[in-house]
């Protein structure tokens, strides 16, 4: 692995996981988006959903090719403020309610506020399982009531406060890496095909409320019109925890998925770029429509030829999601070497 | 500041070596001597401006709690146990650093793996392990010993306008506020008596109640406040921003009554706040060091600390300067102060 990619990528989740971007809000992270893609592209541009686009040109075609990450996250909303001035909340997006306690967070209030997730704990002679529910749990700003209504509206977005941390082995740990990893991935595609021959023009997408059902990949596939797309996300492996449920390890590779709704020739193609390129990589068979922005972009426009990659993610959806920068980076260069030897019309991608 | 440094400095009970070289080095030459003890205490004095006057005795402790290793699975993940007590719910989704080195995190398995019955129910410790990204057992032991501590990675910060966010506030602050005390100059002798494994059962301070002398003991600690929630007021026990909280009983103590009367009497002539703490649970060194010889009359003076034993404490920055301003007018009027005692 080339340090230069490891560096990319590391840096790049650094740089993005460390901000906030909850489903619907993803706008805060223009300007990191914008200084982690424009370097490696011809344009980069923004719609009114807030999806971004970073446009790589081709040397001779006027087809295009959508790769697709989602640029948002899980967080919480302020739903009232209370007689202590504590705010209360609901989530966004699904989040184990276990793993919010105590857990320091901003609140993107009139100005970013600092708060703490506090909890009422539950009667001593109530059952010892039973976990804390989320009616139980308050946001602490230091502010009274009164002060607290002058800073903070129901509505207003919560996000955890987290800084990704590197562990052992090129794993990296944090919030956000769903799918900030993601992002990472087409940061390294087009970094390497850079210095890549490829005919066909080259859309990285940075997708909306992913988290809250697909949103942005809707909009952002029918204003593109791609030929093909391929969507990368971050797919569950294997803890000492779900031994028997998760297959997929992490850094053993990127993950490809197989199934109906992935297009057979897109996992083909996938499938030989590893190969030929001597890339690890794990295959994930899913027998119906995946959660992940390929779910909607196949069935987009007049159907679409859709590919699935993975990033394998430890403790999906909490403030310490784990990944390896080696997946990343392969995931990268897999997809770039996929994209310089795609055939010359892609429409003969085809199902014959 | 003090408390800063040793918010952020880590000392898990039996591991508190790093605090204790801070509190010397910060020490050393404001007082007349100082020792460490063999179990860890650390121990130092510094004469009064009047040769006749009391001796006080200042405590607070260093340890914190945290976490402990005890086992490196076969892949690669670490076991561990909590030193001193910790809600281990409290685990779940937070990064821990190993010998101030190793990062690691304590993650959970994923709500999409979960069926909806374990949403529901609490963590086990067996359930929980920490990762540091290790792929092996090998790899993991080259990094990490059985034994190794793993302590919260919490920055300590001024939070919302008059409020400290911070790890180890209990009993950090405790030890920053006899730092300070140490600053300045008092017709009493003080003794300040750092103790180790407060948490672990009031260890450090057993061995220091074996010899100490002296007229009045001060116990400097951080206590919990529940005052969260408006309709749970009768279990708030202290509330922040009302003053340092004086203990009338706890597990291990019952308080003397006149030095309670006169500890409030004195705050209020001197238009200090302070509250009662409405509370009898939990114990600290003052139950070892009351008993030491013949007895040493004793109070405790807590800071109210929202979050106690968590990785995100918060104290009240009034409180904090508050507590240091009621112990300085006690040892300022230290002869009138122990003249309840003699009246019996």
């Amino acid at each position: 692995m080339t340090k230069h990619h490891q560096q990319l990528a590391q840096e790049t989740i650094h740089l993005l996981a460390n901000k906030p971007g909850i489903s619907g809000y993803e706008y805060r992270l223009f300007p990191a988006l914008e200084q982690s893609l424009k370097p490696f592209v011809d344009e980069i541009y923004t719609d009114s959903m807030d999806n971004c686009y970073a446009v790589k040109n081709g040397y001779a075609s006027d087809q295009t090719i959508m790769l697709a990450a989602h640029s948002d996250e899980i967080g919480l909303m302020v739903t009232h403020i209370d007689d202590r001035g504590f705010l209360h909340f609901s989530p966004i997006g699904g989040i184990d309610e276990r793993t919010l306690l105590y857990q320091e967070v901003t609140i993107h209030g009139r100005k970013d506020l600092q708060g703490i997730i506090s909890f009422l704990p539950n009667p001593v002679n109530d059952n010892k399982r039973k976990s804390v529910k989320l009616d139980k749990m308050a946001i602490d700003i230091g502010h009274t009531t009164k002060e607290a209504q002058q800073l903070v509206n129901p509505g207003d977005i919560v996000s955890i406060n987290r800084t990704t941390i590197d562990m052992l082995n090129q794993t990296i740990a944090g919030k956000a890496l769903d799918n900030r990893a993601g992002i990472a991935v087409l940061a390294v595609c087009l970094s390497e095909l850079n210095s890549m021959k490829h005919k066909h023009n080259v859309v990285a997408v940075t997708t909306v409320q992913e988290e809250v059902g697909t949103r942005g990949a809707q909009t952002s596939t029918e204003s593109l019109e791609p030929v093909i797309a391929v969507a990368v996300d971050v797919t569950h492996a294997q803890t000492i925890d779900a031994k028997n449920q998760v297959s997929v390890q992490l850094g053993k590779g990127p993950v490809v998925t197989i199934g109906p709704n992935i297009h057979p020739t897109m996992y083909s193609l996938l499938t030989t770029s590893a190969q030929d390129n001597n890339i690890p990589y794990q295959i994930q068979p899913i027998a119906g429509a995946t959660g992940t922005d390929a779910r909607i972009i196949q069935l987009s426009s007049y159907g679409i030829p859709t590919g699935l990659l993975s990033i394998p993610l430890r403790y999906m959806h909490t403030s310490v999601e784990t990944a390896s920068l080696k997946d990343v980076v392969n995931c990268g260069k897999l997809l770039a070497r996929f994209i310089a030897a795609l055939p010359e019309d892609l429409e003969d991608i085809s199902c014959s | 500041m003090f408390l800063k440094h040793l918010s952020e400095l880590n000392g898990i009970s039996g591991n508190e070596k790093a605090v204790r070289d801070y509190i010397i080095e910060n020490i050393n030459n404001k007082v007349d001597s100082y020792r460490v003890d063999k179990i860890g205490n650390l121990l130092a004095d510094k004469k009064g401006t009047n040769n006749s006057a009391p001796k006080v005795v200042l405590s607070a402790h260093m340890d914190e709690v945290g976490l402990f290793v005890t086992e490196v699975t076969s892949e690669g993940y670490l076991k561990f146990q909590t030193v001193g007590y910790i809600d281990v719910n409290i685990l779940v989704s937070k990064p821990i650093i190993i010998n101030n080195i190793i990062y690691g995190v304590i993650g959970s398995k994923a709500i999409h793996l979960q069926k909806p019955e374990e949403r529901k129910q609490n963590f086990l410790i067996e359930q929980l392990y920490i990762d540091i990204g290790a792929s092996t057992k090998e790899e993991a032991e080259q990094h990490v010993k059985l034994g190794d501590y793993a302590a919260f990675i919490t920055a300590f910060e001024t939070f919302s306008s008059g409020f400290y966010k911070g790890k180890a506030l209990d009993d950090r602050a405790g030890c920053a506020v006899i730092m300070e005390l140490l600053d300045k100059e008092f017709d009493c002798e003080l003794a300040a008596v750092f103790t180790v494994q407060e948490e672990l059962g009031l260890r450090g301070s057993k061995i220091i109640s074996n010899y100490l002398e002296a007229d009045l003991a001060i116990v400097i600690e951080a206590t919990s406040a529940m005052d969260i929630q408006e309709n749970d007021r009768e279990n708030w026990i202290v509330e922040l921003g009302q003053g340092p909280a004086c203990s009338l009983m706890d597990q291990a103590t019952i308080y003397k009554p006149e030095l309670i009367k006169k500890t409030v009497q004195l705050a209020e002539k001197n238009r200090i706040p302070v509250q009662l703490r409405q509370g009898t649970a939990a114990a600290n060194d003052a139950g070892n060091i009351h008993l030491s010889g013949a007895g040493i009359p004793t109070i405790t003076i807590s800071i109210p600390c929202r979050y106690i034993h968590s990785m995100s404490s918060v104290i009240n920055r009034t409180d904090y300067n508050n507590c240091l301003e009621l112990i300085s007018c006690i040892l300022n009027n230290i002869e009138e102060y122990l003249s309840v005692l003699e009246q019996g």
